[in-house]
């Protein structure tokens, strides 16, 4: 893995910078409500482009939360509401009126357990993209093929692209979610603990899959593993009780945090 | 319990009494096996009855099964005759039925459980649909007749396949919502973060998922209408000739069995055994069939 290891150097040098690169996502003032209940408090964040931001925090701190405000997964529930503003180009992204399917065509998303659709690898990895394109059977081969290389799969299943795939292990199932996701080709891609059901192998090959993304996607990634956040993340934001403690340079958080609780936190003193 | 009186520090510990442990045990074994026998009493029991049905069917209808049962339409007593406009009137009745209901039930059933949620609307449906399930067959047939049969031109094929339909709407309602109501919280939510609108996350992602269940409601369906007497009485009525006019009255094998059960003449009882033992046979292999069909998929 020395190429890994020569970007994870190469890269130290600009991750100072990170965060004055140009933000793909703002969000200004964001507050959450579970019915009542405020989840998520005046959140000010910025996701830089071609980034990856890590979010750590403990249980019930409200990063999932914050993630499935991004792609507004929060409308499929009555009673969760978010106020503020969410700007991606420019365009606030909870307003009312946005087109929820085509955001989430440009917002994409991983979750925790591999979701595979029961039907074929070939038809996981087409469903999404005929949601948004007219592909030629030939243009649909090949972006199949295209999004299972990008997610490290294809020599492992091209061979079975037409059996289900419920047959995969979980590993290779969360890789074709990947591959699933990046085929409808977003701009961001959300991953909410997307290790967190696999074996440290699996784990491995996610962590080394998002960094080679992140060339050409804006990734988020929410996890409760903190050696991962300071493996894969250019900029990390610790979140406690709905609020965003801080948010700095992964090296600079885990090595000389600003505030007392992230330095609890990251120490293991709770969480 | 005794125990605790016997020993204050509870069941953990080294002060436990073996004796008291010792009774303790050989109580819990005691009901162990009176729930067990109970069990197996009940298995028994109702193991038995299926077989002395099935061992009656195969003694007293086996018999009379013979080429000329699939060959020739129901005739006058002594006279012989088959069972072929029974047989035909009833495989077109039930392939109506089923075919008009599921779609219907299928429907109600998604809605149930995709858009109803908790509001009024979605638990009267509900209400309706399961008092449905439950209506006696009889009352089904005597709604037909007033709907379709007294108003039109009399009994007539159609109208014992839609009261066929009322029943199997209600079944494939049930396993439809209880079908879609067990699929997963992030199966749909894959589906819509891929930018799926709701209705393309159901047909293509729900049904999928859900389709050996809804399969077998379906089976249900099919195996309990396919014995169904008194929904047809006021509305197909029965046929002694070979007819298969959608607006003429129609033959069907509970309907001839219940005839030629209760009949004075020999070779119509006989004919009855074997009406009823194809009834269950063909019910039996629709079964097997489908765990066949619907087995290698994962």
């Amino acid at each position: 893995m020395s190429s890994t290891m020569n970007e994870t150097s190469a890269r130290m040098p600009e991750v100072d910078a990170a965060v004055a690169d140009r933000a793909r996502i703002s969000i200004r003032n964001l507050d959450f409500f579970y019915g009542s209940n405020r989840a998520l408090k005046s959140i000010f964040l910025d996701l830089p482009e071609g980034k990856v931001t890590g979010m750590i925090g403990p249980s019930g701190c409200g990063k999932s939360t914050l993630l499935r405000v991004l792609n507004r997964m929060y409308d499929l529930y009555p009673g969760q509401r978010a106020t503020g503003e969410v700007l991606l180009d420019g365009e606030n992204v909870i307003a009312p009126g946005i087109d929820l399917n085509q955001l989430r065509s440009r917002i994409g998303m991983v979750f925790q357990k591999p979701t595979p659709f029961p039907m074929s690898i070939y038809e996981n990895i087409s469903f999404g993209v005929k949601l948004h394109e007219r592909l030629s059977k030939s243009a649909m081969d090949e972006r199949v093929e295209w999004s299972l290389t990008r997610a490290a799969l294809w020599d492992e299943v091209k061979d079975r692209l037409n059996t289900s795939a419920g047959g995969l292990s979980g590993g290779q199932q969360q890789r074709l979610c990947i591959a699933r996701t990046i085929a409808v080709r977003p701009e961001v891609i959300l991953l909410d603990e997307p290790t967190s059901a696999l074996d440290p192998i699996s784990t491995l090959k996610i962590e080394e899959l998002i960094d080679e993304l992140k060339r050409d996607f804006t990734i988020v990634i929410v996890t409760h593993n903190m050696q991962q956040a300071a493996r894969i993340a250019d900029q990390v934001a610790f979140f406690y009780l709905g609020e965003m403690v801080e948010v700095g340079a992964a090296a600079q958080m885990f090595t000389a945090p600003s505030e007392r609780r992230t330095q609890e936190y990251i120490t293991g003193r709770f969480g | 319990m005794s125990a605790s009186t016997v020993n204050p520090v509870g069941s953990r510990g080294p002060a436990r009494d073996p004796r008291v442990a010792a009774m303790l045990s050989r109580r819990r074994q005691r009901r162990n096996m009176v729930a067990a026998g109970l069990c197996m009493a009940a298995t028994t029991v109702g193991l038995a009855l299926l077989a002395l049905i099935l061992a009656t069917l195969l003694w007293l209808g086996a018999g009379g099964v013979h080429w000329s049962v699939f060959a020739h339409s129901t005739r006058p007593p002594g006279s012989g005759g088959g069972l072929l406009n029974a047989i035909v009137g009833s495989l077109i009745q039930t392939g109506l039925g089923t075919v008009i209901g599921t779609p219907i039930g299928l429907l109600v059933g998604t809605y149930l459980s995709e858009y109803a949620g908790n509001s009024r609307l979605g638990g009267a449906v509900r209400f309706v649909s399961d008092v449905l399930l439950s209506a006696p067959s009889i009352l089904i047939g005597l709604f037909v007749y007033a709907v379709l049969v007294n108003p039109f031109n009399g009994f007539s094929g159609i109208a014992g396949s839609v009261a066929l339909a009322v029943i199997v709407i209600p079944i494939v309602v049930r396993t439809t919502e209880d079908m879609l109501r067990l699929i997963p919280v992030s199966l749909r939510e894959a589906a819509v973060a891929l930018g799926a609108p709701k209705w393309k996350s159901i047909v293509f992602v729900c049904y999928r998922a859900a389709l050996d269940g809804i399969a077998t409601g379906v089976l249900l369906a099919i195996a309990r209408v396919a014995g169904e007497t008194a929904p047809l009485l006021f509305t197909s009525l029965g046929n002694l000739n070979w007819s298969t006019s959608l607006t003429q009255p129609m033959a069907s094998l509970p309907v001839t069995i219940y005839q030629y059960a209760g009949s004075a003449f020999d070779d119509w009882v006989q004919l009855a055994w074997v009406g009823a033992l194809l009834i269950t046979f063909g019910v039996l292999a629709l079964n097997i069939l489908a765990r066949v069909v619907l087995r290698p998929r994962v």
